[in-house]
Parts: C-alpha cells; sequence; structure tokens
C-alpha cells in the first residue's frame, strides 16, 4: 500500500466512523439510530484492518475481524432484538433538540482537538493525528447519554463511547495488549446483556423506558 | 505451593459460586459462603506474612499493598456472608426473594468477592481494569435484588454510571499504554511502569491520571461522579451493601493509589495531589449538605461512604508515610464498622418494613443489643475512641498540617463537624425518643458477626499488632515520601 493511499483510506474510515456519530444525534427513530451504530462498527473495522494491512500485520487485521463481529453484528443485533419487544420505535423530545445537538457536535469536535493535541505531539503519524475524530466521538457519546431520555438511546450513547475509546487504542498503539481487548469485549458484552434485561425489568415495572420515569430515587 | 497461594483467593470463591450455581441456595450451602470467606481471609493472613509472589506467569502479584486489601475483602466478607443466611431466610420468610432469586445471590456473591480479590492482585493496570467492571455487573442484579421500582431504578443508574466512570478510566489505560510504547515499554505492569516512570512523556500522562482517577474515582464513589452510589447501596440486600459500602470502594480506591505511585514519578507529586484535594473536599463537602436533611437511615450511611472515601482521598492526597498508613487503616476500620452498620440496618429494615429514619422510635426499648450495636456502629464512624477511624483520622489531620496541607485539613474538620451534628442528631432520633413498640428480635448468627465487626474496630484502635509491619511496608508500595 502507498502511502497516499493509506492516508486515503485511513482518513475515509475515521470521516465515516465521525460522521455516523454525529448522524446518531441527527436522528430520533431509535431503529435507524441502531442501524448508525452497526455502520459506525464497520468504520471501525475497516479502520483497524487498514492499519493492520499497513504495518503487514497478520494479528491485527484478525483483532479487527474480531471487533467487527462484535461492534457490527452482534452488539446491534442484540440491540434490534430489544427493540423489537419493546414495541417503542421514536426517541420521545429529547432534552436538547436537533439542531442544538448539532451545534454542540461542532463544539465538542473543538474541544476534542485542544484536548488531544498532546498525544498528537508525542508521535505525529497519519494515524494518530486522527485521534482528535475519535475523541469527538466519545463527547459525543457522553452527549447522547445525558441527554437522551429512553434506555436504549442511553445504551448508545455509552457504547459510542466505548468505540471511540478502542478507536483510540488502535490508532494510538494498535491496540491494548490482547489479554486485556479480550476482557475489554466481554466487559461489554456483558453491561449489554445486563442493561437489556434491565430495560425488560423496566418496562415490567415502569411500563415503558422512559428515563424521565425514574424519580423515585432522590434526596 | 507459592503461586497457588496468591491463585487461592481468587479461586477459592469462583469454586463456591460454581458450588451454588450447581446446588442452589439451601439450607448446607447457605454457609459455604461464609466458609469461603474464611478460607479468603486465611490465604489473605499467609499472603501477608510472607514476601512477594506472584502467580500464573506475573499476571498475578501479591505484595504487602495487595495482601493488606486482601485482608479488608475477607475480613468485611466474612461478616457479610455470616449474616446472610439468616438475611436471606427472613427474606423469603416475607416473600421476597424465591428459590431461583437465593442461587442467583449466592453465585454473584460468591463472583463478586472473586472479582475483587482478582483486582488487588492483578499486576497490571488492564488486568485490574477488566476485574473492577466486572464487579460493576455482577453487583447489577444484585443491586437489583428485589425487583421493586426502586431497586430496577437502582440498578440502572448504578451500571450507566459506573460503566461511563470505568470506561473514562479505560480510555486512561489506552493513554497510559501510548505514553509507555513511545518510551519503549510495551507493558501495563505496575512494577515495569514505575520503573520507567521518568521516560514517559507528562503531556500525555496529564491527561491520563485525570482520566484515570476521574474513572476509578466513580466507582470509590467519590464527588462528582458519586450519584450511583445512595440508590445503589440503599437499595440492595444489607449483606451487598456492605460489601460494596466496606470494600468494593476501597478496592476502587486502590487502583487510584497504584496510578498515583506511577503519577508522582511521571509528572512529581504536585499533580495528583491537587486532584485527589479537590475530589476529596468535594466529596466531604457533599456528604455534608446532603446528610443535613436526610430522612433515608440506608442513604444515611451511603453518604457516610462518601465521607470516608473523601477522608481517604485526603490522606493519599497527602501522601507522606504517616498519612497513607493512616489511609490503610482507615480503609480496614471503614469496612468493618460500615458493614456492620449496613448489616444491622438491613434488620431493621426487615423488621420495620420502611427505611425511614421516622418510621424508627425508641429503639433502645424496642431491641437493646440491635441498638447497642447501631449506636457503637455510629460512634465509629464518626471517629469517636476507642476505634480506629479515631486513630486514622487523627493520624491522617497531623500528617496533612506538617506536609503543608493544614488548610485543606481545616476545611475538612468543619466538614466533619457538620456531618458529625446531622448523623449525631438523626441517631438519637432512631434510638431514643417516642414510645417503645413492638420488640425486634436479633438472630444469633446476625448478632455474632456484628459484635465481631465492632470488637475488631476497637482493638484495631487500640493496638496494631502484627498488623503495624505489614502497614509500613503497604505504605511504602503505595510511593510513602518520607
Amino acid at each position: 500500500m502507498t502511502d497516499a493511499m493509506y492516508i486515503q483510506l485511513l482518513d475515509l474510515a475515521c470521516g465515516a466512523f465521525l460522521l455516523t456519530g454525529v448522524l446518531v444525534l441527527w436522528r430520533r427513530d431509535l431503529s435507524a439510530i441502531v442501524w448508525l451504530f452497526a455502520l459506525q462498527g464497520v468504520a471501525l473495522t475497516a479502520m483497524v484492518i487498514v492499519l493492520g494491512v499497513r504495518q503487514d500485520d497478520l494479528e491485527l487485521i484478525l483483532i479487527g475481524l474480531g471487533v467487527g463481529a462484535l461492534r457490527a453484528a452482534l452488539l446491534p443485533y442484540l440491540m434490534r432484538r430489544a427493540l423489537v419487544a419493546s414495541g417503542e420505535a421514536r426517541e420521545t423530545q429529547p432534552l436538547v433538540n436537533v439542531a442544538t445537538s448539532l451545534l454542540v457536535a461542532a463544539v465538542l469536535a473543538m474541544l476534542a482537538y485542544a484536548v488531544s493535541q498532546p498525544l498528537v505531539r508525542l508521535s505525529p503519524t497519519p494515524a494518530t493525528q486522527a485521534v482528535p475524530v475519535a475523541l469527538t466521538v466519545l463527547l459525543i457519546g457522553f452527549f447522547v447519554l445525558v441527554t437522551r431520555r429512553r434506555a436504549l438511546s442511553q445504551l448508545v450513547g455509552f457504547l459510542l463511547m466505548d468505540n471511540a475509546i478502542t478507536a483510540t487504542a488502535f490508532l494510538t498503539t494498535s491496540g491494548v495488549p490482547l489479554v486485556v481487548e479480550l476482557g475489554i469485549s466481554l466487559d461489554v458484552l456483558l453491561a449489554v446483556l445486563v442493561l437489556q434485561v434491565l430495560t425488560t425489568r423496566m418496562r415490567a415495572a415502569f411500563g415503558g423506558t422512559d428515563l424521565d420515569e425514574l424519580r423515585e430515587l432522590h434526596d | 505451593m507459592d503461586s497457588l497461594l496468591v491463585i487461592a483467593p481468587v479461586a477459592v470463591p469462583a469454586a463456591a459460586a460454581c458450588v451454588y450455581a450447581v446446588l442452589g441456595w439451601n439450607r448446607v450451602t447457605a454457609w459455604l459462603g461464609t466458609l469461603s470467606a474464611a478460607g479468603l481471609l486465611s490465604c489473605a493472613v499467609a499472603l501477608a506474612a510472607g514476601d512477594r509472589r506472584d502467580a500464573l506467569g506475573g499476571l498475578l502479584l501479591s505484595d504487602a499493598l495487595s495482601a493488606f486489601m486482601l485482608l479488608v475483602i475477607g475480613a468485611v466478607a466474612l461478616l457479610a456472608m455470616a449474616a446472610s443466611p439468616a438475611y436471606l431466610a427472613a427474606e423469603l420468610a416475607a416473600g421476597h426473594t424465591g428459590p431461583r432469586a437465593m442461587r442467583r445471590y449466592g453465585v454473584l456473591t460468591q463472583s463478586f468477592i472473586a472479582a475483587m480479590a482478582l483486582a488487588v492482585l492483578s499486576s497490571s493496570l488492564g488486568l485490574l481494569w477488566v476485574a473492577i467492571e466486572a464487579t460493576t455487573i455482577l453487583t447489577a442484579f444484585l443491586v437489583g435484588h428485589r425487583r421493586t421500582r426502586q431497586a430496577t431504578e437502582a440498578a440502572w443508574k448504578y451500571v450507566v454510571i459506573c460503566s461511563v466512570g470505568i470506561a473514562l478510566a479505560l480510555l486512561g489505560i489506552v493513554m497510559v499504554h501510548y505514553a509507555g510504547t513511545r518510551a519503549g515499554i510495551a507493558s501495563l505492569d505496575w512494577v515495569v511502569l514505575a520503573e520507567h516512570a521518568n521516560r514517559l512523556d507528562p503531556g500525555v500522562m496529564r491527561i491520563a491520571v485525570m482520566l484515570l482517577v476521574l474513572g476509578f474515582g466513580t466507582k470509590a464513589g467519590l464527588a462528582p461522579m458519586h450519584a450511583w452510589l445512595p440508590d445503589a447501596h440503599s437499595q440492595a440486600p444489607a449483606p451487598v451493601s456492605a460489601l460494596m459500602s466496606g470494600v468494593l470502594l476501597s478496592v476502587a480506591f486502590y487502583a487510584i493509589l497504584r496510578v498515583k505511585v506511577i503519577a508522582d514519578l511521571a509528572l512529581g507529586a504536585g499533580f495528583a495531589r491537587v486532584l485527589l484535594v479537590v475530589v476529596a473536599l468535594a466529596s466531604l463537602a457533599v456528604a455534608a449538605l446532603l446528610l443535613l436533611g436526610q430522612r433515608d437511615y440506608k442513604r444515611l450511611l451511603a453518604y457516610s461512604s462518601i465521607e470516608h472515601m473523601g477522608l481517604v482521598a485526603l490522606g493519599a492526597a497527602i501522601g507522606n508515610t504517616l498519612a497513607l498508613v493512616a489511609v490503610l487503616l482507615h480503609i480496614l476500620g471503614h469496612g468493618l464498622g460500615k458493614s456492620v452498620l449496613f448489616l444491622s440496618a438491613g434488620q431493621l429494615h426487615q423488621a420495620l418494613g420502611s427505611s425511614r429514619i421516622h418510621a424508627v422510635r425508641g429503639l433502645v426499648a424496642r431491641a437493646p443489643l440491635l441498638s447497642g450495636v447501631f449506636a457503637l456502629g455510629l460512634l465509629a464512624l464518626l471517629g469517636l475512641p476507642p476505634f480506629s477511624l479515631f486513630a486514622s483520622e487523627l493520624g491522617i489531620a497531623r500528617a496533612g498540617f506538617a506536609a503543608g496541607l493544614g488548610w485543606a485539613i481545616a476545611a475538612a474538620l468543619v466538614l466533619m463537624l457538620v456531618i458529625v451534628a446531622a448523623i449525631g442528631r438523626q441517631g438519637r432520633r432512631m434510638l431514643l425518643g417516642g414510645g417503645p413498640g413492638e420488640a425486634i428480635a436479633l438472630p444469633r448468627s446476625v448478632a455474632v458477626p456484628l459484635v465481631a465487626g465492632l470488637a475488631g474496630c476497637a482493638v484495631l484502635g487500640i493496638t496494631l499488632g502484627p498488623l503495624h509491619s505489614l502497614l509500613q511496608a503497604a505504605a511504602t508500595i503505595a510511593g510513602a515520601t518520607p
């Protein structure tokens, strides 16, 4: 792979990664949000495979495929199943409207760019220069988590953050050691399953997954 | 043989969890949890007596600091597990739980203890992270054990907030790994990172340390990420609250202690100190504010945990030998005292069916033993002698004035005064006042751990005995400055 092509492919994958994150803010249809999350998983997989091909590292390519299986297939599948079971299709009025959300995303991108300067400076390669993109998605994920009111969109917010952290790991150091990566994937999968069970219970107890209902415990 | 002793603290409760999965919770297996906790405690004693040992090709490592944390886990687990059979029997009699839920309780509590043991024994930042995240997943259903609306709400908030917090810690680890790789160390091992800490890039490490303190601080219940704690601790079954408050918070704080060693070497002592002083004072302030008007005795205990983790963070910020010895002693004393209180609060809750403070009146007349234990536990938490929290708080204060952090100690003392007044007033209302109602019986199998926990806390306040050298060694490992 030539240098120019490597940089182009990497930028393309990172661009898709960022775009899917931003679009989550735009859509209020829950099934579209799950689709976007799956697409982001594909972009993340592509990113890891491009890095793997560039470094001629078969192990990294295989890890990329594993990451893809989890984040582009298994997790979206689980969420789709939860969505069908719930019969809820739309996000209720989010706390922040769409136009404001997109503006906030722009501010978050600038913040991520400023914060990641020390990271880029340490080793300015094409890969680490894409770290601000990952951190932007992290902040967008956090924003989704605190402003959306459905259990499922909160879950997507958490998973966007998780995707972003995985992307940061691959962009900076070709990933954390394999044992840790396996542990992380397992933990994320289990967290999603736990939250799914809790959503079911929530529906049984509250008659819906609107998180505004969760206000029995307070001081 | 040596490596077996390091694996055992994780393997014993894990095996007990498997037995529960197969046999369920019944009259006989109910005591298996207590047995496994006793086994864990004896392994901890053996490890504390010996030198550094490792196992599984260096994946697990036991030094004085891990051995001390294992002692805390073992002691609190023993109290909580000994009180569990009577607690679950009463829940079953009241129709709050069934055989399936009890089997799950057995499996999850034992796996939870195993995960905590793994966290303090892991030699690398990565494995520690995995173990701490596992505790969140394992305890989620324990928090939601009763399946009521409140319990479900608490469990949801708990999983979401703690997973996000711990995700920030993961990002911090990714950055440490990045800084390490650029400096030629592709390892997340504590010892290796500390050896080469001066080569790590300070710009990246600053972000990493901030994320790690914030992330593990979430799990340790430190402000501003403490919001899950009062809900989760007040909804979980009493023995689980005892474990979560008594040790899980400190296990998460243990991670901060390990990170601080590397941070101090890479960035100088000032950086982590400022961060920790800020979160410590914020935690004390949050606890003081919310304790003032508290109407629920379980939440009262939960906020008191935030207070004590704040004190622990303050001690860690000071960072000299006296302060760190006091911090570790405080962790043990708080673990014992808080689990006694949560267990007795559980008995109260079962007897009264409410955790409202105004539902409790004239406890002294109705339940002399239970109210005696509860009152002494409150005194222990407020830091009165002879309990060990008096000694450790005094140690932290003395060390703080000596290290030039007198202003922070003074602010903490003012906030603690507010807390003492608030808890004292609520405690008096519960214990005295009102006419006597129905008598509340305390099962003997619960009374024994309660009295034992208080006695242990009092003995530690008078003499450290053989713990003295272990604490000194652990403080040195935690990066004590002279």
